[in-house]
């Protein structure tokens, strides 16, 4: 049954050669930057809203509520990424003793 | 596709521009940021399976919260009223919380890089080209259809001949997905999901506000279209009538157990965010947390559409100019000061290019290991098969950019042809779930049941359907009794054939089929997952009966 799950073998050979638990970046710090400047933007927009956007708005000012909304999502994701950074993997796990691995006991 | 009506025009200026340029500039920071991650193919396809559920959960709402969906669920919303939920908590939860509990554990414990791979190796060559070649060709000129849409929406919203918003989009899609490979693609959907957010709940507070809160508009809607219009089953008896052209039998079993199970447990575009997570119980979990989410975006899409239609009473018929699909366009440039309306552009193009990222970076997948790495150039080294990845990549989206010019001139032709492959998906299920039930279904089994459905659906759709030889009240409803069809032919024949061929040996299924399992599949549980809300069983049942308490005020 070597042959059957030979691509089993290539995915695990690949998983262990893969670089992106490692290098690629942690997505937190992509949502909360963005957020965050947005929010900065919307939120000056607000504060300068015109009465004509005030109207169109049904008397809410809306870049106001949304500009510090998106600011305090965006600060969140920077301090929940602050307080739990990603963890990298170990650089080679060692593989657990117990189950054997595909193919290992059949030839 | 419908034109959208002139006079669409939004009134943006150079803050809400910033807001957009700014979007486009960070999608592409993501491609290059995302490079130095890639180093093997399996980082390119499948983000190493490396990735936390919460990423690829997200990755998996958003990847279906393309802009076609948003703005053809508002017009659903406006034309067939609160009946639109059924898209959401019957047409998707239970499927994703199946897909979850049930089948996930076969496609990623048997490490399968695609949902065609596990059908080489559950069925053998034949079902596996079919089904890889069909999803190939449909992906691209999906992803066409997608790129053309928006074509016309950035024409009629920000004045963009057609031509540029396709090659500007088309390049950034390109760009990223070439650079950063599946990551890229995953990131920026979970970017898109929160800044779609951003643009979705100010409008739809804005506009509840402009109706008189919910109360208001459930008031106006039910003395202008009936009390059935604002009620999820009202109407929905087997024999009456109401606008979706569909009873309760067929909306559950054609919208909530066929097409919706077909589209969310087969399509590669879905289930490739689940591969990607870093080990069975984030795979597991990733479409039962997208569950959540999706179970509350019709508050925010399907609501604008009913707001949209107080607002503009005649949206939809021939005298107002406007179709169905303008309800959020329409919102957006009546309610919307500078500012927010920037978010809620970018959102939408967002929405757009993260729809047509999520084709292209499956299409690459599956074109690359299943056809071109399995039948034409076998048993190269990585580096190869990552090359091959990234020039497949390129010649998808070209030839993508190329269908929306045709789509262009020839636009019938394109809704005939989504119709088309809608059909495909449901068979697929039909395969994947007798194969993953019964060990005795064969290897022709696979491939007959597989064409027959397909074939079975399209007969009832364009010609018993469309010629009138059966009489269905509306293109929705036949697309529910098609999919049933489908389902109960490809299944019949699947049984039929399996009886008289011979059955694959049992030690070649290991981990393919129920009640198996891959020799030294059992991986270990990674630290955290045995906290109580990383359960699976918890938060799948959790989805279902939320989903459920969901429809208790709409059908009292």
């Amino acid at each position: 049954m070597s042959d059957e799950f030979e691509y089993q073998h290539q995915v695990e050979e690949l998983a262990e050669k893969s670089a992106t638990a490692a290098r690629l970046f942690d997505v937190r710090r992509l949502i909360g930057g963005l957020f965050v400047v947005y929010g900065i933007i919307v939120t000056i927009a607000g504060i300068t809203a015109s009465e004509a956007d005030l109207k169109k708005a049904q008397n809410i000012n809306i870049n106001l509520w949304t500009g510090l909304a998106m600011l305090i999502v965006g600060v969140l994701f920077l301090v929940w990424m602050w307080l739990r950074p990603a963890t990298a993997p170990e650089p080679a796990p060692e593989p657990p003793p117990g189950p054997a691995r595909p193919g290992d006991e059949t030839v | 596709m419908h034109y959208l009506a002139e006079g669409l025009r939004l009134p943006t200026n150079a803050l809400d521009y910033s807001i957009l340029i700014l979007y486009f500039a960070v999608v592409l920071g993501v491609g290059f940021a995302a490079r130095r991650s890639v180093q093997t193919s399996l980082d390119f396809f499948l983000s190493g399976r490396s990735l936390p559920a919460w990423v690829t959960g997200l990755a998996f709402v958003a990847a279906n919260l393309g802009a076609l969906e948003i703005l053809g669920m508002a017009a659903n919303g406006a034309q067939y009223g609160v009946y639109t939920v059924h898209w959401y908590w019957v047409g998707a939860i239970p499927a994703m919380v199946f897909l979850g509990l049930v089948m996930m554990p076969f496609y990623y414990g048997s490490k399968v890089r695609s949902v065609p791979e596990f059908l080489l190796h559950r069925y053998g060559p034949s079902s596996h080209l079919l089904s890889s070649v069909i999803f190939s060709v449909a992906s691209v000129l999906i992803a066409g259809v997608n790129l053309y849409a928006m074509a016309i929406v950035v024409e009629a919203l920000l004045g963009w001949p057609q031509w540029v918003a396709i090659v500007v989009a088309g390049f950034f899609v390109l760009a990223y997905i070439t650079l950063g490979g599946l990551s890229s693609a995953i990131y920026n959907e979970v970017l898109q999901f929160f800044v779609i957010l951003a643009a979705l709940i100010p409008l739809t507070i804005v506009g509840l506000k402009r109706v008189g809160g919910w109360g208001g508009l459930k008031d106006s809607l039910e003395t202008s279209h009936g009390a059935d219009f604002t009620s999820a089953w009202g109407g929905t008896g087997i024999g009456s009538d109401n606008p979706l052209g569909a009873n309760w039998l067929t909306i559950v079993l054609g919208l909530g157990f066929c097409l919706s199970f077909g589209y969310w447990t087969t399509n590669f575009a879905e289930v490739q965010r689940a591969l990607s997570a870093k080990n069975l119980s984030a795979a597991q979990r990733t479409p039962l947390i997208a569950a959540f989410p999706k179970m509350f975006i019709p508050l925010i899409v399907v609501v604008p559409g009913l707001i949209a239609l107080v607002l503009e009473p005649g949206i939809g018929t021939e005298k107002s100019g406007t179709q169905y699909n303008d309800a959020i366009p329409l919102l957006m440039r009546d309610l919307l000061p500078n500012g927010v309306l920037g978010l809620a552009v970018t959102g939408l193009l967002a929405a757009f290019m993260a729809g047509m990222a999520a084709n292209v970076s499956s299409f690459n997948t599956v074109f690359t290991n299943d056809i071109w790495g399995a039948y034409i150039r076998k048993g190269r080294p990585d580096e190869y098969y990552l090359l091959t990845g990234r020039v497949v990549t390129a010649v998808g989206v070209l030839c993508g950019m190329g269908t929306a010019f045709i789509a262009s001139s020839f636009s019938n032709i394109m809704n005939y042809l989504q119709t088309l492959f809608s059909f495909f998906n449901v068979p697929l299920f039909c395969v994947f779930i007798i194969g993953m039930f019964w060990k005795r279904a064969t290897a022709a089994a696979g491939f007959w049941g597989l064409l027959s459905g397909t074939v079975a659906a399209m007969i009832n759709y364009f010609w018993f359907y469309q010629e009138g030889v059966i009489s269905i009240p509306s293109d929705q409803g036949a697309n529910f009794v098609s999919a049933i069809v489908a389902f109960v032919v490809g299944g019949v024949v699947m049984v039929g054939v399996s009886l008289f061929t011979q059955p694959k040996p049992v030690e070649s299924l290991a981990g393919l089929v129920y009640g198996t399992t891959s020799p030294g599949m059992a991986e270990p549980p990674a630290a955290g997952d045995e906290a109580w809300y990383r359960k699976p069983a918890l938060l799948g049942w959790g989805a279902i009966i939320l989903a459920a308490l969901c429809y208790v005020p709409f059908s009292l």
